[in-house]
């Protein structure tokens, strides 16, 4: 038995202490917005933050999470109240299938809180472990930029 | 088995219209097809392409958004036609229906070129068109063909229902409709009095709509041509976009499939006794070719499939790389399957230039087998009730993946219902159906539980339809100042073939173009030029890749035709530009127009060298320079300047998009893609040994759109073939290594 947070709500399962989040968030909890890609942290589809640190929750069991506070895409925003970041991705239409975005989207929301004015280095080594099929590269790194200089003005 | 009596009857049918007498066909075509949409009560429906609903207009978009953005495209094409404003615009993808079908896809198949208007019109495009709704009569999303294939349709259907709609408001109001206007999803008189589509809908689906509507003048478009905002984007950045794995039922349960490592071999041995007394473990079904567990969760089904006990028939093809490259080598020796470009002398002038005082090239390619690796791997969500099963899917052929699976379950096609969701990307690979018909037969093993299968990325990954292995002998004669004659031979397991044989059962007497496409019908008006293709048979399964043959053509002549530049001291823009000038007109500008864009022929930095591809695909024109600088010994790809001639640009934001994309999964291949056999199995897993470009080795792209086509070609593919011969050009400019085997890694390091 695990008792974790999920988007600021109180969460209590009951499954198999090896299971890897991913599959309690998809298949238990019904948050299918984080993707599996792979299952063995290759891809990023899965990210999400973890006590506000990006991990692929295709790699984290649920028994290490008791008292965790779990953050995923469902909880950065809603399609009714973007984020900054969302709203960015909105205006420089980066996705295409969509399938890794939620994974770029947690990924380049950390490294936003992180720090708030990322060169394009500092975008490489934070967002390359997310792979994108679809090549959607040129225009996620165009709107981290532009979310980051929204967020200073 | 039903289908497959269907199809083949069908086809033949389509092979008579081919060879001449479409009248039955015609009039066969003048019937529209029956509107498949099933309007609820407040609801009516005005063509198969428009929904009226109390709360607006929903348009039907009935090809698989992959990520293309064709949603957004085609549900533009009605709502500027229908006047609606774009912020009232909802698009769904409806059923599968024979009203929906792909009309410009089997045209994909003829052997023509497809920038030579003479030789269409020799075949016949109309004959083609009523043949394909007689025959095949696929709804496909595929061959970039869905925008080219709707432009006209869609647009009519959104006239025809502006002008019934504007007639119901007339009537209503005691008005000549010719006074009335239309705006935002409103009827308009004089007065500013306005009545809405939802408030006419039903009056105006008791008018006979007309058959050939006017249409607007591409002057006066509002939306088409513009940028639109994607109607996927929000759902895809909320994580609300539903994919067929997301697909939430009661009491639903989870499966993952392991089928056997050789492809086409079935299953000897089954010991179910480990895997059944694992915790979380419902059922274990048999699929024949392999396994399936049906778990409480995912990675239970996942972790349990390893635990099953499976003996595999063996292999029944050329187990290793090297053993499967020879079976393809052979296929020289064997009569050429398609010669379907034979100008002049090609063979006869690459003898003299042994003799003569022309230079001879001579040089062998190759290019490797490769996965797709959609980002979403194969999933499907299924559920037996009563006798209906219901499919939800990504799919690129919704009416064929119905078909399919019934005939695997012993249905008739109308009790299954398939319901397509976004797709985490296709490329092509969606286009089968094996794991649709997977997911078929585990949910009919559990009636009444909803079944949500996902495969694991190490199943994707080795199971997949693969862009084939080619080899390609290619010899060359170049004069003082012009090439003289190519003679180019292309060996390959055909996609034609495998895919056609799994669709209805037998292979089309028809030459195969797929195989040669890319090299025979490139616009050079090369004097001597012999293109044949020798189909191999090698027993992997081969299927549709994105841009299909011109991946491994358009690398193979593209590469070579540096070869002979440099071999004739000549340009290699300069040379093809020759070339292109006397055949195809916009061909010519579109890499005259690349050429600008990178400055090509500049001194360029120390260390800076730049390679240039072009291809004409899919009705499009697409030139492509790529710039490569050498760090410490290592190759950095730095920038890829791209134009492409589409004809007609409806979305130019989303053309762009699309290049960037097909670019870099062409870069992605060329520059380490590769799927090779040992044992007979595939040697690859997961995204480690099958990686892709990452954010950090993207290289600039720049595109630029021009529409000098006369007429739209396809956006989808179009990218992907230029770059890999590109590249290879750009490294030889800076090295002097000429690669001709890909991936390019396999010769030289990348940062
Ligand atoms: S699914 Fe977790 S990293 Fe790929
Ligand atoms: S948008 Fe398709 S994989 Fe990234």
């Amino acid at each position: 038995m695990t008792s974790l947070t999920i988007n600021d709500t109180p969460h209590v399962v009951e499954v198999e202490p090896d299971t890897p989040l991913l599959w309690v968030l998809r298949d238990i909890l019904n948050l299918t917005g984080t993707k599996y890609g792979c299952g063995a942290g290759l891809c990023g589809a899965c990210t999400v933050h973890v006590n506000g640190i990006p991990e692929r929750s295709c790699q984290v069991s649920i028994g290490d999470l008791n008292g965790a506070s779990v953050t995923t895409i469902e909880g950065i925003g809603t399609p009714g109240q973007l984020s900054i970041l969302q709203q960015e991705w909105v205006a420089c239409q980066v996705a295409q299938c969509g399938y890794c975005q939620s994974g770029q989207l947690m990924q380049a929301t950390a490294l936003l809180q992180e720090n708030s004015a990322p060169t394009d280095e500092d975008i490489n080594a934070a967002m390359s472990g997310n792979l994108c099929r679809c090549g959607s590269y040129p225009r996620l790194r165009a709107a981290i930029h532009a979310a980051a200089k929204r967020m200073a003005d | 088995m039903a289908v497959g009596k269907i199809l083949r009857r069908g086809f033949l049918i389509g092979s008579a219209a081919i060879a001449g007498g479409v009248a039955f066909g015609t009039y066969r075509y003048l019937q529209p097809f029956e509107n498949p949409l099933d309007p609820a009560a407040g609801e009516t429906t005005l063509n198969p392409y428009i929904l009226i609903t109390a709360a607006g207009v929903s348009i039907i978009t009935p090809r698989a958004e992959m990520g293309q953005g064709i949603h957004t495209t085609l549900a533009a094409l009605v709502a500027e036609e229908l006047d609606l404003d774009w912020q009232q615009v909802t698009a769904i993808h409806g059923p599968p229906a024979a009203a929906y079908l792909n009309a410009s896809a089997m045209a994909l198949g003829l052997p023509t070129a497809e920038y030579d208007d003479r030789s269409i019109r020799r075949v016949g495009k109309g004959a083609v068109r009523v043949a394909q709704k007689l025959a095949f009569g696929i709804q496909l999303t595929g061959g970039s063909t869905s925008t080219t294939d709707a432009f006209d349709r869609m647009r009519r259907a959104g006239a025809a229902a502006r002008m019934v709609l504007t007639q119901a408001a007339g009537k209503r109001w005691g008005i000549d409709p010719i006074l009335l206007k239309t705006e935002a999803g409103q009827v308009i008189d004089a007065d500013g009095r306005s009545l809405s589509y939802t408030d006419l809908a039903a009056d105006a689906a008791q008018i006979i709509p007309p058959a050939d509507p006017p249409l607007r003048e591409p002057a006066n478009w509002r939306l088409l041509g513009q940028t639109l905002p994607r109607l996927d984007m929000v759902p895809k950045v909320t994580g609300t976009a539903r994919y067929a794995t997301d697909i939430d039922l009661p009491d639903l349960l989870c499966a993952s499939v392991r089928a056997t490592p050789f492809a086409g071999g079935t299953m000897i041995g089954l010991d179910t006794n480990n895997a059944n007394t694992l915790p979380g473990v419902r059922q274990i079904v048999s699929l024949g070719n392999g396994v399936a567990v049906v778990a409480d969760n995912t990675w239970i089904a996942m972790k349990a499939l390893d635990q099953v006990d499976v003996t595999w028939s063996p292999p029944a093809y050329p187990a290793t790389t090297e053993a499967q490259m020879a079976r393809i080598e052979s296929a020289f020796d064997t009569r050429a399957d398609s010669t379907l470009r034979d100008d002049g002398l090609a063979e006869v002038v690459v003898e003299a230039a042994r003799a003569e005082s022309l230079s001879l090239v001579e040089a062998r390619y190759t290019v490797p087998y490769l996965a797709h690796a959609t980002m979403e791997p194969m999933t499907a969500t299924a559920l037996f009730k009563g006798d209906q099963l219901t499919i939800w899917c990504g799919t690129q052929v919704p009416t064929l993946a119905r078909d399919t699976a019934a005939a695997h379950v012993g249905l008739d096609p109308d009790q299954v219902t398939i319901i397509t969701t976004f797709m985490g990307g296709g490329f092509g690979r969606r286009s089968e159906t094996d794991y649709t018909t997977q997911a078929a037969q585990i949910a009919v093993a559990l009636p009444d539980v909803p079944i949500r299968m996902t495969w694991r990325r190490e199943e994707d990954i080795s199971h997949d339809f693969y862009r084939p292995a080619a080899i390609a002998r290619l010899t060359g004669a170049v004069g003082p100042g012009r090439p003289e004659a190519i003679d180019m031979a292309v060996a390959a397991p055909s996609v034609l073939a495998g895919q056609s044989n799994r669709m209805v059962g037998f292979a089309p007497p028809l030459a195969d173009k797929l195989l040669v496409e890319g090299a025979f019908d490139q616009p050079y008006a090369l004097p001597n030029f012999r293109v044949s293709g020798h189909a191999a048979d090698t027993g992997i399964p081969v299927g549709v890749w994105r841009s299909v043959g011109h991946s491994y053509n358009t690398f193979f002549l593209e590469s070579f035709l540096d070869e002979m530049a440099h071999a004739g001291e000549l340009d290699p823009v300069a040379m093809r530009l020759a070339l292109l000038e006397p055949e195809h007109t916009p061909s010519a500008r579109t890499l005259e127009s690349v050429a600008a864009m990178a400055n090509w022929g500049q001194q360029l930095p120390e260390g800076t060298a730049q390679g240039v591809g072009f291809c004409h695909c899919f009705g499009s024109s697409v030139a492509q320079v790529v710039q490569v600088s050498d760090v410490e010994g290592q190759i950095s790809v730095d920038h890829v300047w791209c134009a492409v001639d589409v004809g007609q640009a409806l979305d130019p934001g989303n053309i762009e998009g699309q290049m960037e994309s097909g670019i870099l999964f062409g870069l992605s291949a060329a520059m380490f893609g590769q799927i090779t056999f040992a044992d007979g199995v595939v040697e690859q897993s997961n995204f480690h040994d099958f990686d892709s470009l990452r954010m950090d080795r993207t290289p600039l792209i720049t595109t630029r759109i021009l529409q000098n086509n006369l007429r739209m070609g396809g956006v989808g593919e179009v990218g992907t073939p230029p770059v890999a011969a590109a590249l290879a050009n750009a490294i030889f400019a800076l090295t002097g290594q000429r690669i001709r085997d890909l991936p390019l890694a396999n010769a030289v390091s990348f940062t």
